[in-house]
């Protein structure tokens, strides 16, 4: 339940293994299992799909069971994407030499580094868009993102929002960064992500910067900000979404925290609140790519098939993360009332427009990521 | 078969020794080898190149000193820790225990039935700041009203120390019980008191095992960064998180390779000057 998107755990425990993964990287893609490679144009009765975890309904009959009953196609589904970088470094090695690395579809976040590689290094495959007549389904605002403008390879699986949460009982409404920085009730009781577009993000709205153009100087503005937060003891860690379970428990009373975990979080509890910042949110979009080596056509398929509005209004509603697919409020509504008029789920006009997209550019400057790792002690 | 090594009698040792040094060979030198490759080339991701850049290792003892130094400080405070609870523990299993000594031992290694990560998590919980271990000192007053201990230096110790406590106590159990009681009545005999007889007799016998288990704590707990990532702060980072979050994170292989060597180097050294002080028989047992 609490570790929907990334947790730093499993990051740290695949971490753990990653210094002899470098050293060995045909061995160890070699162990991602799944076969690939050699039938890229070939329609195959598997498809191998990787995930982060939790990130897809569960409810029977799940949308899995209904893709594999509609077109005979098995999936195997893994969730072993645990952070967008680490996922990225098991991978860069074979796709580097033109290998495929055991997958047909895997996602990747727009607001880390990794996205703009895969592309740019010709690590992915073009869409078969004949094969996704559905396609047409894709809400305007996600047509033509910076690191891929024509989604010429790539769709989005499902979009997240940048806010604060904070839990009633401990303290009163924090709804802004320097409330969550420099209240002196907070001290101590506060996290922000470990990773730089999400947690700095939300930084230089709260300094009036725009994150989507990034400068040096609204850069530095931003992680002395952070700087100032570390060194009076105001905030303890950085997670990936492991705010998740010390946020329900009462050990933080306030955290920078994404909108799906935290619409599942509140079911269970409903001390706890959500909200994006004064000053502005970010949203984040999770992105399926075909790797070198997939299978295009069994790829495409699946991706037609959650483009179905129906389809898709499960996953949505099945993981509370907001789906970009046109008219799937309308099933919402009749899988689930209370989720589709969840604002976190289905964000209405006034929240959207209080959104804003990183600046790609900034996860590739080489020095940004320095700084970004002394911030947290690294 | 046999005729061939009757023949080659002289061949027998290196066959024997053929499994081990392959295995070596291919997981150990060869990364080994490859670490230190990448550690001197320069670049950004993914093209880096092979020039020789030395600079890597110097900027990192200049970038990361702090977290460097920290580590040793950390896994030294652990070792000694580890030492203080365990030798007395190991020592009354060996001698007091009798017939619950294979108990005993269980219960020390029973924690590492369960993954490293699981154990550590686990703490996250024990030491939460809602959870009865803070609010009792709470209570008592050890801990101010606002006080906690997960996210603070203790805590990165205290885990340290918990998680490679078994190393320390199984070498020393062993030195110990391998220890002749004959020996300790023949101190009687000869009017040493308790004290005494445990100075002389039973601490040098046992030295072996406390160099074991120094060493085999010491030196994992030094490159440890589960502890520093789950139970501290920034503030408590150590050279491990690092070096992690440069392969990971921000793709910087070349200096997360170099600070790799730079912490074997140091731990090498460390281990250097410990055997010239304690005696390199010792190490070896």
């Amino acid at each position: 339940m609490t570790n929907s998107r990334m947790t730093r755990v499993e990051l740290l425990r695949r971490g753990a293994a990653g210094a002899t993964m470098l050293s060995l990287p045909a061995l160890v893609a070699a162990c991602g299992g799944g076969g690939g490679g050699g039938s890229e144009g070939e329609l195959k009765d598997v498809l191998n799909f990787s995930n982060w975890e939790l990130y897809i309904d569960t409810k029977k009959p799940t949308t899995l069971q209904q893709f594999t009953n509609k077109t005979g196609i098995k999936v195997n589904y893994y969730e072993d994407v645990n952070s967008n970088p680490e996922y990225f470094a098991k991978v860069q090695g074979r796709l580097s030499r033109g290998e495929g690395i055991g997958r047909d579809i895997f996602v990747s976040t727009d607001n880390d580094r990794p996205v703009g590689e895969y592309v740019d290094n010709g690590w992915v495959q073009k869409l078969d868009k004949s094969l996704i007549p559905n396609f047409s389904n894709l809400i305007a605002a996600q047509q033509h993102p910076p690191f891929d403008p024509n989604r010429d390879y790539s769709l989005p699986w499902l979009s997240g929002m940048d806010g604060i949460a904070w839990n009633e009982d401990l303290t009163d409404p924090v709804t802004t960064v320097d409330k969550l920085f420099t209240d002196p009730k907070l001290k101590g009781k506060v996290t922000v992500w470990n990773s730089m577009g999400d947690t700095l993000g939300l930084v230089m709205l709260e300094n009036g910067d725009d994150p989507a153009k990034v400068t040096d100087e609204s850069f530095d503005r931003a992680i002395e900000k952070v700087q100032k937060a570390v060194d009076s003891g105001q905030i303890r860690r950085f997670t990936g979404n492991d705010y998740a379970q010390p946020l329900a428990n009462g050990d933080l009373a306030a955290c920078m925290a994404w909108s799906g975990d935290v619409a599942q979080l509140i079911a269970d509890n409903p001390k706890l609140h959500w909200n994006v910042p004064e000053q502005g949110g970010i949203i984040w979009t999770d992105n399926m790519f075909i790797p070198l080596g997939g299978s295009v056509p069994t790829a495409c398929t699946y991706m037609n098939f959650v483009y179905d509005p129906q389809i898709a209004a499960r996953i949505a509603v099945g993981t509370s993360y907001i789906s970009s697919v046109d008219g799937v409020k309308a099933f919402a509504v009749k899988l689930d009332p209370a989720s589709a008029n969840n604002p976190l789920i289905f964000p209405d006009a006034t929240i959207l427009s209080q959104l804003h997209q990183n600046d790609p550019t900034m996860f590739s400057n080489p020095e940004y990521n320095k700084k970004w790792l002394a911030v947290q002690g690294q | 078969m046999g005729g061939f090594f009757h023949r080659h009698r002289g061949l027998t040792p290196y066959l024997l020794l053929a499994p081990g040094v392959l295995w070596l060979g291919i997981f150990f030198l060869v990364p080994l080898g490859f670490l230190g490759y990448e550690s001197l080339q320069s670049g950004l991701f993914p093209d880096f190149q092979f020039t020789w850049e030395f600079s890597n290792f110097s900027n990192g003892v200049q970038d990361y000193h702090e977290q460097l130094i920290r580590s040793f400080v950390y896994a030294g405070i652990a070792t000694v820790a580890c030492l203080m609870l365990a030798y007395p523990l190991v020592y009354w299993i060996a001698f007091r225990a009798g017939p619950w000594r294979n108990l005993f031992l269980l219960i020390i290694v029973a924690p590492f039935f369960v993954t490293y990560l699981v154990r550590t998590l686990a703490w996250l919980n024990i030491l939460a700041d809602q959870g009865p271990v803070v609010r009792l000192l709470r209570d008592v007053h050890i801990l101010a009203p606002d006080g906690r201990l997960l996210a603070t230096t203790f805590a990165v110790v205290s885990g340290i120390t918990y998680n490679f406590f078994p190393f320390m106590a199984l070498p020393i159990y062993v030195s110990l019980e391998q220890i002749d009681p004959r020996l300790l009545e023949a101190a009687k005999d000869l009017y040493s008191s308790s004290t005494q007889a445990f100075l002389r007799v039973t601490l040098p016998l046992s030295a072996p095992g406390i160099v074991a288990g120094t060493l085999l704590t010491f030196i994992p707990a030094a490159g440890d960064f589960i502890n520093a990532a789950l139970l501290g702060t920034p503030n408590q980072a150590m050279i491990g998180n690092v070096i992690q979050a440069k392969f990971l994170e921000s793709l910087d292989y070349p200096g997360a390779a170099s600070l790799s060597f730079i912490l074997m180097g140091t731990i090498l050294v460390l281990l250097l000057v410990y055997a010239r002080v304690v005696g390199s028989e010792r190490l070896t047992g």
